[in-house]
């Protein structure tokens, strides 16, 4: 497992693009991975061919983990593999019997804990008693990584009560996270059909009630979230829990962003290959804002401190097929609205291909995201955790609106009209600074001078 | 051959110049943008290099920003230094691999430097020189012009400063480049007469794009998407501060 970024310590393997027996050149795309921050593509770092896949779909590595053998000769490969069969059932579970493992048997109380106070629930138990009657002793307490263990200790989790998923049963972090989890919700609801339920056919665990049963047959279906899924739900609700959540929304004439735009695609297409698009513009004047209403861009640390911040990072949510990813423009302070056409582009464009970075997902400031594509006119985005605000840019309408005429006489004209909403922390900012921070930006987008930004297309 | 683009970018404050510096340095590394050597010069600062060390400086920061010097830190190698009007900076931005060489050669990058410089230099008339072991290009036993550079994932950052015009006064409150014997000078000073600045980087360009086998560009920063930092801004003091309530 290269090293994905600096902050990375682990990747789960989410497909190989090759299998035993092919052959890959150099830097072509091996296999894919997963970080909770961003999937990405692991080129080959050798040509050959690939005799050994180590680490199974959906297994988590630490970084610098060996995943994969290639024969760098191309030839007489098959056979290690062959030899070494043991690998290859290696991502099942390890052998407890299914029903004894299940959550719904009767709860035990919970084994005396090194801490008693965050013990894990009683529904974790179970795993380890059958472990226990299979005689069944992993040797996981040696290959544990450092950030199961921290992890463990974070959400109180026993790590003698779990049964690893990973290799050999080794516990990865999402045996820790769902441990966690489950615990957790027992904690809330502790288990009251546990009882009633026989303890040889247990029904499985995410299955409803079951009185609809007759009715929905057929008519609905459960599918299994991946981990881009569950990266955002967390990232969702913690943001959700923490912030206290405020909005606003201005209305903005972008009439003269507009003219610009017809004045100029043509020679920009022409010269940089895409379309010059509202987002730019409206990235180049939010970075010019932040600039000058730091709160905005700042982080509330919890421990009576606010970081401000005089450069922008700006995340740019970029819609999936599966999900979400908010690839980060780094130094936006620095781009014109050429630059931020380029840098948006660019990041979209990999996000899309999954050739993004981990890093690229990190160190956002200030987040925008653009649902008027789709021609929604109104939002009210989740903050990106971490940062303070986020600002929502909606579909751009022709709208009748009142302006003044020549002589300063009220008129109705037809205007490019868009709303620009921004949610923000109450803790960090109060609605004045939000509301001017708005207004600022709205100025800039109808007053700014952006033709000198592009006065190398519009002069070509 | 491949081009390097010149940008003279006027003066940019030292913290701007290097937000520019670390978004060519990025975009440069990720293959977007070819070769750059962005010309500038610097309002009034000392910048202190990897190897600072606190007696290098003989002034207390606190008097220098009453009279409107800044003091930053860098990511270069070397001690303290000053840049100022009349002080050409030069910060080649330049992807140091190559197929024959995938691992960069940092050492003969500053002698290209330092060749570059020497004789952008010598060209007006000077007679100037290396001094082994002390990296810069000295006229006898003092320093004309400083180097300090990073290289990160191949690519260089920062680079040279050149003294054509500037006031050596300022060097007064600093151990220069932490050289205790060392003296400045600028080219004014040795040939008495006025130079122009942009005639030094124009040579300079041409040797230092002859050594690294391109060809000079000329561009400008918007060609590039890059938008001035304002200096009211990248000047303003903003860190932690205390939270409301």
């Amino acid at each position: 497992m290269p090293q994905l970024g600096e902050t990375v310590l682990e990747a789960t393997v989410t497909r190989w693009l090759k299998e035993p027996g092919d052959t890959v050149e150099v830097d072509e795309p091996l296999v894919e991975v997963s970080t909770d921050k961003v999937d990405s593509e692991i080129p080959s770092p050798a040509a050959g061919a690939l005799t050994k896949i180590l680490v199974q779909e959906g297994e988590t590595v630490p970084v610098g983990s060996v995943m994969a053998e290639i024969d760098g000769e191309g030839g007489g490969s098959g056979s290690r593999a062959a030899t070494e069969p043991a690998e290859a059932p290696a991502e099942a579970p390890a052998p407890a019997p299914p029903e004894a493992a299940s959550p719904a048997e009767p709860p035990e109380p919970p084994p005396p804990a090194k801490e008693p106070a965050r013990a894990p629930s009683d529904g974790h138990a179970p795993n380890r008693s059958s472990s226990g009657r299979n005689g069944d002793a992993q040797p996981f307490r040696g290959v544990l990584s450092p950030l199961v263990r921290k992890l463990a200790a974070e959400h109180g989790v026993d790590l003698d009560s779990l049964e690893g998923t990973g290799t050999g049963g080794r516990i990865t972090k999402q045996d820790v996270l769902d441990a966690a989890k489950d615990g957790a919700a027992r904690e809330a609801a502790p288990a009251p059909e546990a009882g009633s339920s026989s303890p040889g056919r247990a029904p499985a665990p995410s299955a409803p009630a079951a009185p609809a049963a007759d009715r929905s047959e057929g008519l609905e279906d459960t599918i299994q979230v991946g981990a881009m899924r569950k990266a955002i739900a967390e990232h969702m609700v913690s943001s959700s829990n923490e912030t206290a959540r405020a909005w606003n929304t201005i209305e903005v004439d972008l009439t003269r962003v507009s003219r610009l735009r017809e004045q100029a695609g043509p020679a920009f297409k022409a010269r940089e290959g895409f379309s010059l698009t509202w987002m730019p513009f409206v990235c180049k004047a939010t970075t010019q804002a932040l600039l000058r209403f730091p709160l905005l861009n700042s982080t509330w640390n919890g421990d009576g401190t606010v970081t401000r911040r005089r450069y922008v990072n700006l995340g740019i949510a970029v819609a999936l097929e599966n999900g979400l990813i908010v690839p980060v423009v780094k130094g936006a302070e620095t781009m014109n609205v050429v630059g931020l056409a380029r840098a948006i582009r660019d990041v979209a464009d990999r996000a899309r291909n999954k050739k993004l970075t981990p890093d690229e997902v990190q160190g956002g400031t200030f987040t925008v995201t653009n649902p008027g594509g789709f021609g929604s006119v109104m939002s009210v985005p989740i903050i990106n955790r971490g940062q303070a605000a986020i600002l929502a840019f909606d579909a751009v309408i022709k709208r009748p609106v009142v302006v003044a005429d020549e002589d300063g006489e009220d008129a109705i004209a037809i205007r490019q009209m868009v709303n620009l909403s921004i949610s923000w922390d109450h803790r960090i900012i109060d609605g004045a600074e939000a509301a001017q921070f708005l207004a600022y930006l709205r100025s800039l987008l109808e007053e700014a001078d952006f033709t000198s930004d592009l006065s190398g297309v519009l002069s070509s | 051959m491949l081009p390097i683009l010149q940008i003279d970018a006027g003066s940019t404050s030292y913290s701007g110049a290097y937000a520019w510096q670390q978004q060519l340095h990025a975009r440069r590394t990720a293959n977007l943008i070819p070769d750059i050597l962005l010309f500038l010069e610097h309002p009034h600062v000392f910048t202190l290099g990897r190897r600072f060390q606190p007696a290098h400086l003989l002034e207390d920061p606190a008097v220098l920003a009453r009279r409107g010097i800044e003091v930053r830190e860098a990511d270069r190698g070397g001690s303290i230094t000053y840049h100022g009007p009349g002080q050409l900076v030069a910060y080649p931005i330049v992807d140091l691999r190559t197929r024959a060489a995938p691992r960069p050669d940092v050492i003969r990058y500053l002698r290209l430097l330092e060749a570059a410089t020497l004789a952008a230099v010598s060209a007006f008339g000077i007679q100037a020189g290396l001094r082994p072991g002390l990296t810069g290009v000295w006229v006898g036993r003092s320093k004309l012009a400083a180097i300090g550079v990073n290289v990160s994932r191949g690519v260089t950052k920062h680079g040279v400063a050149v003294n054509v015009s500037t006031d050596l006064e300022f060097f007064s409150s600093m151990v220069p480049c932490g050289i205790p014997d060392a003296q400045v000078t600028s080219m004014e000073r040795e040939l008495g007469r006025p130079v122009s600045i942009d005639d030094v980087a124009s040579v300079f360009a041409g040797h230092l794009a002859s050594s690294l086998g391109r060809r000079v560009q000329p561009a400008t920063i918007g060609d590039l998407g890059l938008e001035p930092v304002p200096e009211s801004l990248a000047q303003k003091p903003v860190g932690k501060v205390a939270a409301r309530g």
